[in-house]
């Protein structure tokens, strides 16, 4: 008799119990434990009171569609519209092939729509409509996801879609020449998230390519080579983005003929590439690092070269390896678009600081319109690395 | 084939030194290979059996001497070095198979990239070989998911797909746990008696008395002692090889 009770697992305490064993077990932790309660119970309760009763959310609702598009003109909307669903319609079908990765974007691109859709806002701000899309998007993004689940695409046709459609977006945002369908947008109206967006993801696709290459010149056993790939990286990793930004923005036209006037957008996103892919080349070699001698001589011995091992033995696997790290990079670059206001580049933060100025009734306010910033910001942020968390965790053996 | 061509040494191996900065791991190994040979390379651990065979396909440099594979001297030549690695199939005590390809891409990898081939030939030659290995049902898994012995044997797949002349062994079987040995050890028996070639590093005596033709005992970097399973087992010379063979032997 007494053994059977010995095997059975401990039960597991009961609410009283556990409360007893935890927060009341000492007098001294009861009383620590109420007034926790107590101080609790008033910042819950006046941060809702806040929100809902004396908080003045005006400068965010009158204005929501300044913050996700800026300047954009009202009527060519429906550019970035058709963006967003091609964009919506690859992840839809990445997800479905890659899984990984991309079912984090996916998933956070889900989530980022479902929010967007039920964000308080005057009928002006953000139309109905555009609510309409938000809520629609999703449904996409699903609709693709299941479509490719049932009939594989091949990768090499998905990445082909990618890279014509992100050619595409980028014309139908800025237009073309003479076109009567697509007259050119100024490329100082762009502004809000859609900036923000356009320099971390710009920033990290386009440093990705970069780094790797630095990562493997670093590694070279040409002198000239590695050293360089070296003076590159250290010199860049040494310096604040925000000068890198400066110089851009300062130095560069200096140095170009006066005709060769390179717009504010493209100066702030070529130094946030310079800065990314410097990061991305150490995150890379880390990567390469860690891929075990044997791979190497393995590929010599059957006989590819140099660099075939190079591309399909040690890339391959030490990409596969950093990942995790690089998701992590385009969060923080994703947070670090915000220094690009310093030299006056319309992303989100310089959106709202802009929105504030506009209009003395909002004076006052500004503790909402920056508490709205930063909950976009996090709400991204927030989504990506839970969602890429969890797939790392179960990566199975077959995607390794 | 000629006889002509039996007769001339296919590895020639005259005088070979190497130096690890001021360690000297090789000090003067001189070893001549006839076509179809089966040579056992055993001694100590650090005398210098891994770098010598490894000095023969090129992944280690010899700093003097002469190696000629197949009438090609190892040069600082590139392109010798390839001619060559492409002749040579190597097997690694660690197997090395690429994790993120799967079995039939490992094997199929080099055919498709070196020779040229054409992606389904280079399959069905790679499904023959996983045949004769006898995992043709593994050839869509990925290398963490096979045991060690079918990876070791996937390896050795690999290394025969670019239909090699020489094959190199480096302890094929030391890292594999003792009920898979005899799986490895049974295809590279049926891969010697097939007339291939072969230089192995191994303790495995079972193996070398039934296939091999000549033996080396290797010791801090020179040959102590060579000959024929026979006189190896039967009446080394040396008090060393005597000491180490029993030393082995009686595990
Ligand atoms: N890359 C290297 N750098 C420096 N020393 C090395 C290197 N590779 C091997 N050595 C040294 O050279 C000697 C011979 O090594 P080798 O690996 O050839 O021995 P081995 O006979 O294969 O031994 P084992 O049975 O342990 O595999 C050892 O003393 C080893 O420490
Ligand atoms: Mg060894």
């Amino acid at each position: 008799m007494t053994t059977t009770e010995e095997i059975r697992p401990p039960e597991p305490p009961g609410p009283i119990t556990w409360i007893k064993q935890n927060l009341v077990n000492s007098w001294f932790n009861g009383i620590l434990t109420v007034i926790s309660l107590v101080v609790v119970y008033y910042v819950v309760v006046g941060s809702i009171r806040w929100a809902f009763v004396s908080a003045d959310w005006s400068p965010v609702t009158e204005n929501l569609l300044l913050y996700l598009i800026g300047q954009y003109p009202r009527g060519e909307v429906w550019r970035i519209g058709l963006s967003l669903t091609m964009v919506s319609i690859l992840f839809g079908f990445s997800w479905g092939l890659w899984r990984g990765i991309m079912q984090a974007f996916s998933l956070t691109l889900i989530v980022s729509f479902l929010v967007l859709a039920v964000l308080p806002a005057t009928p002006t701000a953000f139309p109905l409509s555009m609510r309409l899309f938000a809520l629609a998007n999703p449904g996409l993004i699903l609709i693709s996801y299941l479509i490719s689940r049932r009939w594989k695409i091949p990768a090499r046709v998905m990445i082909s879609a990618w890279l014509i459609s992100l050619t595409a977006s980028i014309i139908l945002l800025r237009g073309l020449g003479r076109s009567e369908l697509i007259p050119p947008v100024e490329v100082n109206l762009w502004g809000g998230l859609v900036v923000t967006f356009l320099l971390a993801v710009g920033g990290i696709t386009i440093s990705f390519p970069i780094g790797v290459l630095l990562a493997l010149g670093r590694r070279s056993s040409l002198p000239v080579v590695s050293i360089f790939s070296t003076f590159f990286i250290e010199t860049i990793r040494g310096v604040p983005l925000i000068t890198i930004l400066f110089m851009g923005s300062l130095i560069v036209p200096l140095f170009l003929p006066s005709e060769m006037r390179v717009d504010r957008l493209i100066r702030a996103l070529v130094g946030m590439i310079i800065f990314s892919a410097a990061y991305m080349a150490e995150n890379v070699r880390g990567g390469l690092q860690a891929i075990p001698e044997g791979q190497v001589e393995a590929a010599q011995a059957i006989g590819l070269s140099k660099f075939h091992t190079t591309l399909l033995i040690v890339l391959p696997q030490a990409l596969r390896l950093v990942i995790p790290t690089i998701v992590g990079q385009f969060i923080s670059l994703f947070k670090d678009t915000t220094l690009a206001s310093g030299v006056a580049v319309l992303e989100l933060l310089q959106i709202a600081r802009s929105i504030l100025q506009s209009n003395p009734e909002y004076l006052g306010q500004q503790f909402e319109v920056y508490l709205f910033v930063a909950a976009i910001f996090w709400i991204f942020s927030y989504s990506m690395s839970t969602t890429s968390r969890k797939i790392e965790v179960s990566l199975g053996v077959g995607e390794r | 084939m000629s006889t002509n061509e039996n007769d001339q040494p296919i590895i020639i191996c005259r005088d070979v030194h190497k130096w690890f900065g001021d360690f000297q791991a090789l000090r003067g190994i001189s070893m001549e290979v006839r076509k179809g040979e089966v040579i056992v390379i055993f001694g100590p651990s650090g005398s210098g059996k891994s770098t010598f065979i490894r000095t023969i396909n090129r992944l280690e440099e010899h700093q003097r001497g002469t190696i000629i594979v197949d009438g090609i001297e190892l040069t600082h030549d590139v392109r010798n070095i390839a001619a060559i690695r492409s002749e040579i199939g190597m097997v690694f005590q660690q197997f090395n198979l690429f994790p993120h390809l799967t079995v039939l891409q490992n094997i199929t990898m080099a055919p498709i990239w070196v020779r040229k081939w054409p992606k389904e030939k280079a399959e069905d030659i790679a499904m023959q070989l996983l045949e004769r290995v006898g995992i043709p049902e593994q050839a869509n898994k990925f290398p963490g998911q096979l045991s060690g012995g079918q990876q070791q044997r996937v390896a050795i797949a690999r290394a025969l797909a670019m239909q090699p002349k020489i094959m190199l062994f480096d302890e094929p079987t030391s890292a594999l746990d003792p009920e898979m040995i005899k799986e490895v050890l049974d295809v590279m028996i049926e891969l010697a008696e097939s007339g291939m070639t072969m230089l192995v590093v191994t303790h495995e005596m079972g193996f070398a008395k039934a296939v091999a033709d000549r033996m080396y005992f290797f010791d801090e970097g020179l040959v102590v002692e060579s000959g024929t399973p026979e006189e190896i087992f039967e009446h080394p010379k040396e008090e060393r090889t005597k000491l180490f063979l029993s030393q082995i032997l009686t595990h």
